[in-house]
């Protein structure tokens, strides 16, 4: 179970193929399947073409809530390990945000572990994301699910 | 003397126009309480708060030590 709050870039299928391979002994064999999301920055948002993003966040609480939405993900279904990567800091678009991914023996948990992280992280996770756009700065506004 | 810090984070801390402070904690029961010596006035429907880096509610006791923060809804991922 493995969370990272970071600054710098990452590539996120470098980095899958990197953790797989470090972790190769739970992830192995054992293992049949692997569901994966990554949430990159876009250049629009409604009407506004965005130029670039600041994505503010609660050091200490970030990682602690990932920590805890991960327990509870392995506490509900049968997956050997789950990982998720979020940026903080000065994004471009095209640029990776979020990684998220679960591995289990079936597609079925994987699939669930994964929605659900990513769910749990959109609806709780501090972090806050400020556009540049060619108006101005503007606070995104929370998404009504 | 005892206090607690409060920190705010993003349209919260723009419009406090401050980021962190410390409160002493005389008269200061709930988190409403501290809200309400950081704002003045009643908190806005969707403001989330949390005490020592999780959430609570704005009925949850403060004590001295806390470290209690004020956002808005979040919008990571």
């Amino acid at each position: 179970m493995s969370i990272r709050v970071q600054q710098e870039i990452f590539d996120p299928w470098k980095l899958l193929a990197a953790y797989e391979s470090e972790h190769a002994d739970r992830l192995g064999a054992k293992t049949g399947a692997s569901a994966v999301f990554v949430g990159s920055m876009r250049d629009f948002n409604q009407d506004a073409v965005v130029t670039a993003m600041t994505l503010e966040h609660y050091p200490g609480m970030t990682e602690a809530y990932l920590e805890k939405i991960s327990a509870e993900a392995r506490h509900r279904w049968p997956i050997q390990d789950s990982l998720i990567v979020h940026r903080f800091g000065a994004i471009v678009p095209g640029e990776p945000i979020v990684l998220v991914a679960a591995w289990s023996g079936h597609r079925d948990a994987a699939f669930a572990a994964c929605r659900y992280l990513i769910d749990e992280l959109k609806h709780r996770a501090p972090f806050w994301k400020q556009e540049k756009t060619t108006t101005g700065l503007r606070w995104v506004e929370q998404e009504k699910s | 003397m005892q206090s607690i810090t409060v920190r705010y984070f993003a349209s919260i801390r723009e419009q406090l126009g401050r980021s962190e402070e410390q409160f002493g904690l005389q008269d200061l029961k709930t988190v409403k309480d501290v809200w309400f010596r950081a704002a003045g006035s009643p908190p806005p429907a969707n403001l989330l708060m949390a005490v020592n880096q999780e959430y609570v509610s704005l009925d949850t006791p403060v004590k001295a030590g806390d470290e209690v923060a004020f956002f808005p809804p979040v919008t990571g991922g």
